[in-house]
């Protein structure tokens, strides 16, 4: 009996050691080495793989990058619980967020297509038609040249980023009716694949043989095309942070702006690199060249 | 000489055993110990569920605070558009589909599970306790034992297309659901009629046998007579269950904001629209606040449901 106690004795004693010592290197980390990224998880793999690259490259520093949704990001970091805020979204857009009080910063673009199971015997819309579809207008492909099969709409979750680009600049404004919402962009893939007369948007990277990308008057989906306007439907990819950024954060976001990522990592990961964009558009919609040395 | 030492240890011992007397033994100070330990857990349980309310009543209640939302038209609202206002400059917060789809999914998956259950607890208690025991028993742990997404990844690539393929539609709906959430709720109703029907008496049976009832006679007319408020109770926690279930559903129930028409267009739970709003909405906006609301709802029916449940086992008591 004695004995164990005296085990208990030694064993709390060691814990308490252990403890303040992990708290006094915590101090450290979080004094100058650790920043937390959060929201969009269409940005996320980018925000990943940078933050792996960086902390291998400067020795001590951790990125902490955590998914939640573009909303999440941008109300974490106006609430000063993170460091950055991850947004598919220009502040602007988001409804409860005050975005004068964030500093914008663009690290990359992501074009959105809208793709259709390939039973719909679709590949190319116009605009018009396109907004007649996701407003109830044609229930049957039939109506706009494809087989005789029911339109099945899927949607994103309401406030997605994914959404909110797709209906501004795809559906002009137009609100979509009320159908199935999805939470990811995967899941989205993987249930119009398998779904007879299904039609949804993805990013990109996000396009594989199972699905239909359909061009829209013409214009066909790709990189190129969103570069130079041409293809309407894009967003940039947001990261956010307070007027008076955590050095680190101000830090990493230059590095994944900086020419080296740009040109790397951003394209291997399916997203379109800033200094290929020849347009430059704004928080309201308007569209104007880039100019010599634009952002 | 020999007796001095006799009465010097005598007074030793009695000195020694007055302390020990006095003082708290180490039973009891082990006991009182123990006592404080299982307080402070009961305290820091009662504390963290009084918190966890208070913080949904208060964020739920907001909606209707702060952003003046009316509860009824909550409550009874067919569109659910929280980022779009209406002709009277009202939010679209009409969670009438979502409360709705919740119910309904509920109700099927009870029904379609509860004739399967007791039929396997009958099976498992009166007709072949011993085979029951040693296949049946282990079959129904495993089920217990499988996480939800799985059942969700499950009836998204077997399921749904069945249901396309069978009944028509798209295959997301209340009926892939269901189907999903009654093999989800089965285990936990068998395994609770399965003790219901072995709580009844051995002598009940004896009793109907000696009189000359059948096997089924018994089963039927005495043994779940005197089962029925735990079956019933079986049947509540069930519920409990399927209401409070997100992901599974929220894979194969399509999440349209939609008010169910049949049985296999798009519909939407509570959870489904709970899970995949919460992302994109910001602290403390209306579109937050409303999902607080949703959350709130579903708080009070699972406290509903543990009324119910109460109430079930009391008046059981009573009958006997």
């Amino acid at each position: 009996m004695r004995k164990k106690w005296w085990i208990q004795g030694l064993l709390l004693v060691g814990l308490i050691v252990l403890g303040g010592w992990a708290y006094q290197t915590r101090q450290i980390n979080k004094a100058n080495m650790t920043i937390t990224a959060v929201g969009s998880t269409a940005l996320q793999p980018l925000v990943e793989a940078a933050g792996e690259d960086y902390a291998t490259h400067h020795l001590g520093t951790f990125i902490n990058v955590q998914g939640g949704g573009s909303g999440t990001g941008l109300s974490q970091v106006q609430e000063g619980a993170v460091d950055i805020g991850n947004s598919d979204v220009f502040a602007e857009e988001q409804r409860g967020i005050k975005a004068d009080r964030l500093q914008d910063h663009r690290v990359a673009v992501v074009g959105i297509t809208p793709i259709v199971n390939h039973s719909t015997g679709i590949d190319h819309l116009t605009t018009a038609q396109l907004i007649n579809v996701f407003t109830g207008k044609i229930r049957n492909w039939s109506q706009v040249g494809g087989k005789n099969q029911k339109v099945v709409i899927l949607n994103r979750a309401q406030g997605s980023g994914t959404r909110t680009t797709f209906e501004r600049f795809g559906l002009q404004n137009h609100r979509s009716i009320a159908a199935q919402e999805q939470d990811s962009s995967g899941m989205v893939r993987q249930i119009v694949a398998t779904t007879p007369g299904a039609i949804s948007y993805v990013g990109f990277s996000y396009v594989n043989k199972s699905v239909q990308a359909v061009s829209l008057n013409g214009v066909q989906p790709t990189n190129q095309n969103v570069e130079h306007n041409r293809w309407l439907i894009w967003s940039y990819e947001h990261m956010y942070t307070s007027n008076q950024p955590q050095p680190l954060a101000q830090k990493f976001i230059k590095y994944i702006q900086s020419k080296k990522i740009q040109n790397s990592l951003v394209r291997r990961l399916g997203y379109i690199s800033m200094s290929d964009m020849q347009v430059v558009r704004d928080g309201q919609g308007s569209v104007r060249q880039a100019g010599a040395g634009h952002e | 000489m020999v007796r001095a030492v006799y009465v010097k240890r005598g007074q030793v011992m009695n000195k020694k055993l007055q302390e020990q007397l006095l003082k708290r033994s180490k039973a009891a100070k082990m006991e009182r110990f123990g006592k404080t330990i299982s307080f402070l857990a009961l305290m820091l349980i009662t504390v963290t569920v009084f918190a966890i309310i208070i913080f949904v009543a208060s964020k739920g209640l907001s909606t209707f605070v702060t952003n003046h939302v009316n509860i009824v038209d909550f409550l009874t609202g067919k569109n659910w558009n929280p980022n779009v206002t209406d002709s009277k400059g009202q939010p679209e917060v009409g969670a009438l589909p979502m409360i709705s789809g919740s119910f309904v999914v509920t109700i099927l998956s009870a029904l379609l599970a509860t004739p399967f259950a007791i039929g396997t607890a009958i099976f498992m208690n009166e007709i072949s306790p011993h085979r029951g025991a040693k296949l049946l028993q282990p079959v129904i742990e495993l089920l217990v034992g499988i996480p939800s997404v799985v059942y969700g990844f499950i009836g998204l690539t077997v399921i749904v297309p069945a249901v396309r393929s069978v009944f028509g539609g798209s295959g997301f709906g209340i009926l892939a659901g269901t189907f999903v959430l009654f093999v989800m709720i089965l285990p936990t109703v068998t395994s609770m009629s399965v003790d219901a029907l072995r709580s009844v008496p051995r002598y009940y049976r004896e009793a109907a046998l000696a009189l000359g009832a059948t096997q089924w006679q018994t089963i039927y007319k005495v043994v779940l007579r005197s089962a029925t408020p735990g079956i019933l109770t079986a049947i509540v926690f069930g519920m409990a269950r399927a209401f409070g279930e997100a992901l599974a559903v929220q894979m194969v129930i399509g999440n349209a904001a939609l008010l169910p028409t049949n049985l296999v267009s798009p519909a939407s739970t509570l959870t489904s629209v709970l899970t995949t709003g919460i992302g994109n909405t910001v602290m403390g906006s209306l579109q937050n606040n409303a999902l607080w609301s949703l959350a709130l709802v579903l708080l009070i029916m699972s406290l509903i449901f543990n009324l119910v449940v109460r109430m079930i086992g009391r008046k059981g008591a009573m009958s006997k």
